[in-house]
């Protein structure tokens, strides 16, 4: 209002560059998406019926929102191939983040203990492959995992195995690429918390004749909560909806939804039905999405 | 005080170990003479000598360097004024919403972004190529962007800019003379990240693109379709090490300039 009005010009500009920018490409995005799953697939260019048509004016309007309909999501409920989609990628995504948790944690851990001096290259040496291509280390991972790979050569010389093991298009071989890939995610929040920690507490809570067992339980857990959670957010959000990890790494028995949307939009060319899961994803998602959001926000600018 | 304790010590080699033992062995076998990826046949650099004949790599590789350049520029920009608006500017109309824009695309799955944006350009009637996949990395990275300016300026002492403004100095000059260069370092370190997203994606791009504009991801990830290939471990070999010179480049002139700035602290302590 007339604060708006006295605010300088750089103010505004500051503020309304980049929410324009926001609003067009991805407010706007996700409104269509929504429309296109009320749509009905069509024979036609672009591939869905109604089109909004702003030239036809108010009766154009209203010949648009009739023809809507929810035909994409009776189908989407009513096939279980989309029902257990949902449910595996929950699944994997879940499981995927308990050992991510179990993983990162001693690492996040063991980083923040060690001397003070060694600290700033370990930390690089967790971020680095993070800013290496994501699909080149999957594709490493094929090299390894494959039939006749360097996991199976080591196992059948140390005689753990005695015939090679099928890896690759298994369960496995997703986890082992989730985690793989996701690990410096959950490991840097973690160590944001624990590293900023007082040992004088724990010393306080040795002193006072607590067992270190109960005293990590007691002391160092409740402090990092806030960075266990932010990264278990952080991995268990984008895993939901991993679509490369298991196109490559996953066998063909199990679709994670975000393969399911990739084969409905590009091979079926079903477009509203892609819209439509899009959305029910992104409901599913919504609680967590909203915790991030709160977290960061909390860091970000609560701060001062 | 600090005894590196042995579980430490072996629960963050085991970690490390994880986290590069693949990439070692990739690029390794990336010199790997034979052609059947899982014999060992001596070492060789004849796959690097292929790749230079693969034309259609090279031009995806130069596609994917414009569309980073330009992307990261671009989402370095919205993502510094972004951060400057959350930070400096207190109140205004929609701000939840804008804050809600700017973390959701951190966590959102890729494909919900890929396809949405897609759903945008077809709407609007937009040709696919080289300036939707452009633009829609700036959408997506300029976010990253904003987190890590954003974090800079939280530490940052705004009597500094006041001073300035108090002896005179109009606002736009203050920004630009005092506040920009103490965020530098945080605008640099956000338009590399912008940079290797960019360079990087293969969901949102394949979503974006349209005929014939072939990223490097999209060509890398066709190519791994069809099985392992001796020149994809070359193309790799050549990004990682492009990726942790830049990387060992950017911590090192850091530390020149950390180096430079205590000096000068150091200097006016002094008097």
């Amino acid at each position: 209002m007339s604060a708006t009005g006295k605010r300088p010009l750089g103010a505004r500009l500051i503020v309304w560059v980049p929410y324009l920018w926001l609003a067009l490409f991805f407010l706007v995005p996700l409104a269509i998406v929504l429309k296109i799953s009320l749509s009905q697939n069509a024979l036609a260019q672009p591939p869905y019926l109604p089109v909004f048509d702003i030239s036809a004016g108010w009766q154009g309007a209203r010949e648009f929102f009739g023809a809507l309909s929810f035909e994409t999501y009776t189908l989407l409920f009513s096939d279980s191939l989309y029902f257990f989609s949902y449910l595996k990628s929950l699944e994997i995504a879940g499981l995927a983040t308990l050992i991510l948790l179990l993983i990162g944690f001693p690492i996040a851990y063991g980083i923040a203990r060690s001397p003070r001096r060694v600290q700033p290259i370990l930390f690089l040496l967790v971020i680095l492959p993070f800013w290496t291509s994501f699909l080149i280390r999957i594709y490493a991972w094929i090299n390894i995992l494959q039939r006749d790979g360097l996991l199976n050569d080591v196992l059948l010389a140390l005689g753990v195995i005695a015939q090679p093991v099928v890896w690759l298009s298994t369960d496995t071989a997703i986890y082992i690429g989730l985690v793989y890939s996701y690990l410096p995610f959950m490991v840097l929040p973690i160590y944001a918390t624990l590293e900023k920690m007082d040992e004088a507490l724990l010393e306080a809570a040795a002193d006072l004749g607590c067992p270190r067992a109960k005293a990590f339980w007691l002391v160092t857990l409740p402090i990092a909560r806030p960075g266990v959670v932010a990264g278990a957010l952080l991995c268990f959000i984008p895993m939901v909806g991993e679509f490369v990890i298991p196109d490559l790494l996953g066998g063909s028995q199990t679709a994670m939804i975000g393969q399911t949307l990739w084969v409905e939009f590009f091979s079926n060319k079903d477009w509203p039905v892609a819209a439509a899961i899009t959305v029910v994803l992104l409901c599913l998602l919504v609680v967590p999405i909203v915790l991030y959001e709160h977290l960061q926000k909390r860091a970000l600018e609560g701060a001062r | 005080m600090r005894r590196a304790s042995m579980f430490n010590v072996v629960s963050v080699a085991l970690g490390l170990a994880f986290l590069y033992l693949p990439i070692v062995i990739l690029v390794i076998y990336s010199f790997n003479a034979s052609r059947l990826v899982t014999v060992w046949g001596g070492w060789s650099t004849r796959w690097y000598g292929e790749l230079l004949n693969d034309q259609p790599m090279l031009d995806a590789a130069w596609l994917s360097l414009r569309v980073a350049v330009i992307s990261a520029s671009a989402a370095t920009l919205l993502g510094t004024l972004a951060a400057l608006a959350l930070t400096r500017v207190r109140r205004f109309r929609g701000r939840l919403l804008f804050s809600g824009a700017i973390y959701a695309p951190l966590v959102m799955p890729e494909v919900i972004t890929g396809l949405s944006l897609l759903l945008l350009f077809v709407a609007l009637d937009i040709d696919r190529g080289f300036w939707t996949i452009t633009a829609a990395h700036t959408t997506l990275t300029m976010c990253f962007v904003t987190v890590i300016v954003q974090s800079r300026l939280i530490g940052f002492d705004t009597s500094l800019e006041e001073a300035a403004m108090d002896l005179g100095c109009p606002p736009v000059k203050a920004f630009l003379s005092v506040t920009l260069p103490l965020i530098a370092p945080a605008i640099a370190a956000g338009w590399m990240l912008a940079f290797t997203l960019s360079i990087d994606d293969l969901v949102i791009a394949s979503f974006t693109t349209g005929p014939g504009a072939t990223t490097l991801p999209i060509r890398i990830y066709s190519e791994v379709r069809l099985g392992v290939k001796p020149q994809i471990n070359a193309i790799c070999t050549i990004t990682i090490a492009v990726v942790a010179l830049s990387i060992i480049a950017a911590s090192l002139l850091g530390k020149r300039n950390a180096a430079r700035r205590e000096q000068a602290a150091a200097l006016a302590a002094k008097f």
